[in-house]
């Protein structure tokens, strides 16, 4: 078998613009859904409480609401979870109120209901110093991520691929966080792992297409700039499409069956693989031409002889 | 050119060897069990009587074991099913626990690994589940470090206060304002004269001089160093007490960790009932120092059945029976530390107690008037009383500097410390953080995080071999000895595996066929530019290297940066993700190199190699 049956490089650095302006203006939208609709964080991030219990027969989500309001609740959000038998139920934290305590308060007002008893699957609570710990942490790890690979690539190839590599895959980061904020998916701390997962895999991208780039300039002379990018990128798309599409699979597996817990994982890392095939062939590449990447600066320069003045 | 030396081939066979060894325990599952361990603070669990205990009981009631192991604190007992589980524990519970209302041991229902002893012996033990897939209590503590020092600042006012009267310096007052304490001076003189007095005393303090309208003032600071080693402390004894209590839940394997500074991690494996856990972590044991009631006869009566008024009956750590009065002289409030140490004359093993101020005060009084008597220190916990030790009062003894000793080995007296500390937590402590998962969704997350690795991995399977035919075959080795290798690191490194960290293992499989896609293609490659097949094998692999490495590092970049910023379900995916890329490194170049040299290495005229169609163009 053979995908790709290719026969002459394919001009993708003549459309360069194209590609840029459609990424400028995806970049744009998802700036501008995070700006306006903001991420929907998990109670990791905010603090809170969240419940998750299950029932034998599915519950009518009114009484539960109206039981959590009584014991003083009001700002709970009851919500089916799966399935009609499974009930999560968010409580965000709030001055004064024992936090602590609030599962079992919630539990016991639960079971008090009639109808059927509810199962205790899961709770999570989260202080407030914590959630404000994991926000700053979480920028941390992207300033680390981005300085270590900037510094890395600029010392393996040069700084003008550094640059276009870091600004393509960010780019793809800002996108999966738009996602999120159009959709409202809940922005967790896996959520967060995957978008840092994908940042470090779709550089690795990039790096595979720099590779070429640096060796077709090595090997073959009388090439342009945008001739050596375009050969680059076409001997190496057939890779690209089959790693990638490898770890979609993965992820696709993730995604049907991995349950709850692991789909918006999955779904953060299918946008940030998408992606990250069209950023770091379509958008890296151009940026490094316009940098003014050249043949030159991947030759040993030699070393010229002084002339002595007489 | 393509053949590995032969002690090339062995390191990859004893690699994979060791792979598959460290990963067989994961393969036996569970096997029923039951744990014991001691149920108080005062009792020490002695492994190789213990041992016999279990087994005299089981032989006892007919019960047949898989195998007995003694670790430090528990004895573990294995049977073949949950029925003869249950039969035994009532065994053992009732050979150990006599008094079912006062339980001195804890006997649990554990499980235990049913890998066979060779592979425990080799430390080849299954990975350690986290409890987001066997379900339990996950709590995070905050230790207050605010509290921890204001509690010894309230101590030292005291301690001040005494030490001035004592020394004949006359001040106007003195307290703690905030994070200092304050002592205010009609002149100048008496200020110098006090600074002199509790410098010399006292070196933890920083002394500062004021004034303040018309009087002198002397603020006195904990120096850092000072506060660094109360906050240690505070930290150290709450993970100690926290342990103590923990026990009395009967928890299999607890974790108690500390986690930054001020943080303290507790995990209760299989725990359900929240509400207790809460409540068992939050209370407070007591110390009580209380005198023993000597006068003749009282002790014998009290065995018949007629305590005397005003006492109660206790028995001493060795079992001998003790009248203590009721009236509690001291309690553990005014204790500050306790330390074992030795004596200083004739240098047998002593504990050392420190008292505050004010306890020194009653200390002094009630020795000076029961010489000779003996005091009793009990510890008191789920409003049980149990008599850590009871000494002879030889002397007076005042300055709030106690030692007990006589009788004790070096290894009684750390114990009796740590008993005397752990009886109260040093500082305040509060939950901000709570995890509880079900056992049922545990077990679900364990079948799903399996489910999407072996479909994921099965798919890629078939497209590898229907897209590269052999090289995608042995693409497919190299990616299941991956899987191989990394298994059998998380479980020697003990690794807490979690639902994230599962999803990580399924993530570096469908990242590392990457490095085998580019070494297919490169060889692909090679031979559409017209190279011979045994050429094509050698610069495919050369050359595929370093696009390998770089793109390897940067991910792992992105890996370590998760890892050292990570907390939580982060953490336990970064450390897969991390181990996932350094092992398909290795799988991916080595061993599939490794194969492709075993079947195409030794043929010298090769014509073709099954690496799916190769087209030309042009052609």
């Amino acid at each position: 078998m053979e995908f790709f049956r290719i026969h002459k490089d394919i001009p993708f650095m003549k459309h360069a613009l194209v590609f840029n302006v459609i990424s400028l203006v995806t970049f744009l939208l998802a700036v501008f859904f995070l700006a306006t609709k903001g991420l929907h964080f998990s109670v990791e991030f905010t603090g809170g409480t969240l419940m998750e219990v299950s029932y034998a027969e599915a519950p009518a989500l009114e009484k539960l609401r109206d039981a959590l309001a009584k014991e003083g609740y009001q700002d709970a959000q009851v919500q089916n979870f799966g399935s009609s038998r499974d009930v999560l139920i968010r409580l965000p934290n709030r001055e004064g109120m024992e936090t602590g305590k609030v599962s079992e308060k919630v539990m016991a007002s639960l079971s008090a209901l009639e109808g059927g008893k509810p199962e205790l699957r899961r709770v999570e609570f989260v202080g407030p110093q914590v959630g404000k710990e994991l926000a700053s942490d979480g920028a941390m790890a992207l300033l680390l991520v981005i300085g270590g690979i900037v510094v890395y690539l600029a010392m393996r190839f040069e700084w003008r691929f550094a640059v276009s590599a870091i600004i393509a895959n960010l780019h793809d980061v800002i996108i999966i966080l738009g996602f999120f904020a159009l959709f409202q998916w809940e922005f967790s701390l896996p959520v967060l792992a995957a978008t840092l997962a994908v940042l470090g895999y779709s550089v690795n991208e990039s790096v595979v297409v720099f590779d070429r780039v640096r060796e077709t300039f090595k090997k073959k002379r009388g090439l342009t700039t945008p001739q050596v990018l375009d050969h680059a990128i076409t001997s190496t798309i057939s890779r690209t499409i089959i790693t990638h599409g490898s770890t979609q699979i993965m992820v696709l597996s993730m995604l049907l069956f991995g349950g709850e817990t692991l789909y918006y994982f999955a779904l953060a890392l299918t946008i940030g693989i998408c992606f990250g095939i069209y950023s770091s062939v379509l958008v890296a590449s151009p940026l490094v031409m316009w940098l003014g990447v050249s043949r030159e600066q991947f030759i040993q320069p030699k070393k010229e002889k002084q002339e002595a003045v007489v | 050119m393509n053949r590995y030396p032969l002690w090339k081939n062995l390191l990859i066979g004893l690699v994979l060897l060791w792979g598959l060894i460290y990963t067989l325990p994961n393969f036996y599952g569970e096997v029923p069990a039951v744990q014991v361990s001691s149920g108080k603070a005062t009792l020490k669990l002695d492994a190789t009587t213990a041992i016999k205990r279990v087994e005299e009981s089981l032989a006892a009631a007919g019960i047949q074991h898989d195998g007995l192991f003694a670790d430090l604190t528990s004895v573990r007992a294995r049977f073949r099913d949950t029925d003869t589980q249950l039969k035994a524990k009532d065994a053992i519970e009732k050979a150990f626990n006599p008094d079912a209302a006062d339980p001195s041991y804890v006997v649990a229902l554990n499980l235990l690994s049913a890998s066979p002893q060779w592979l425990t012996n080799i430390h080849a033990l299954p990975m350690y589940l986290g409890l987001d897939l066997r379900g339990g209590v996950h709590f995070l503590l905050q230790v207050d470090m605010k509290g921890a020092v204001t509690k010894r600042l309230d101590a030292t006012t005291g301690d001040l206060r005494t030490l001035l009267r004592d020394k004949n310096v006359r001040h106007a007052g003195i307290s703690r304002e905030g994070a200092s304490v304050v002592v205010k001076f009609r002149d100048a003189e008496t200020q110098a004269r006090a600074r002199s007095v509790i410098g010399a005393v006292n070196n933890d303090l920083q002394l500062v001089e004021g004034q303040d309208g018309a009087d002198f003032k002397l603020t006195a600071t904990l120096t850092p160093l000072a506060q660094k080693t109360i906050q240690e402390f505070a930290l150290r004894q709450n993970i100690g007490t926290l342990h103590n209590r923990i026990n009395e839940l009967g928890v299999a394997e607890p974790v108690i960790q500390q986690q930054g500074l001020d943080r303290i991690v507790v995990q209760l494996p299989g725990v359900q009932d929240v509400a207790k856990a809460k409540d068992i972590l939050g209370r407070t044991a007591t110390l009580e120092i209380r005198l023993v009631d000597d006068s003749p006869g009282s002790l014998e009566s009290a065995l018949q059945g007629n305590i005397p008024p005003g006492t109660e009956l206790y028995s001493e750590r060795g079992g001998n029976p003790l009248l203590v009065k009721k009236q509690v002289v001291l309690t553990g409030e005014r204790l500050t530390d306790a330390q074992p140490g030795f004596d200083g004359q004739n240098h047998e093993p002593a504990v050392h107690l420190t008292l505050d101020a004010a306890g020194a005060r009653i200390f002094k009084d009630i020795t000076r008037e029961n010489i000779n008597k003996r005091m009793a220190i009990l510890l008191i916990e789920k409003g049980k009383g149990e008599v850590v030790t009871a000494p002879v009062i030889r002397s007076e003894i005042g300055g709030g500097r106690v030692q007990i000793s006589g009788r004790m080995s070096s290894e009684e007296a750390t114990d009796t410390a740590l008993l005397l500390r752990a009886g109260s937590l040093a500082a305040p402590m509060e939950i901000i953080e709570e995890r509880t998962i079900g056992p049922s969704l545990g077990a679900e997350n364990i079948t799903k995080g399996f489910h999407s690795t072996m479909w994921g991995f099965i798919a890629i399977a078939i497209f590898m071999c229907a897209y590269y035919m052999l090289f995608g075959l042995v693409s497919v080795i190299a990616l299941a000895s991956n899987l191989l290798l990394l298994v059998a690191l998380l479980s020697l490194l003990q690794a807490t595996l979690t639902l994230p960290g599962i999803a990580a293992i399924a993530l570096t499989l469908g990242m590392a066929i990457d490095a085998n896609v580019l070494i297919n293609e490169r060889i692909r490659e090679e031979l559409r530019n017209g190279s011979s097949p045994q050429a094509a094998i050698a610069t495919g692999y050369d050359r595929a290297f370093d696009t390998i490495l770089d793109s390897n590092v940067t991910t792992l970049i992105a890996g370590i940066a998760l890892l050292v910023f990570g907390s939580g379900p982060v953490r336990g995916f970064a450390v897969v993700h991390c181990l996932g890329i350094l092992t398909s490194m290795f799988s991916a170049i080595l061993v599939s190199r490794g194969l492709v040299n075993l079947i195409y290495g030794k043929k010298r005229k090769l014509e073709k190699l099954a690496i799916g169609q190769v087209w030309k163009p042009g052609l």
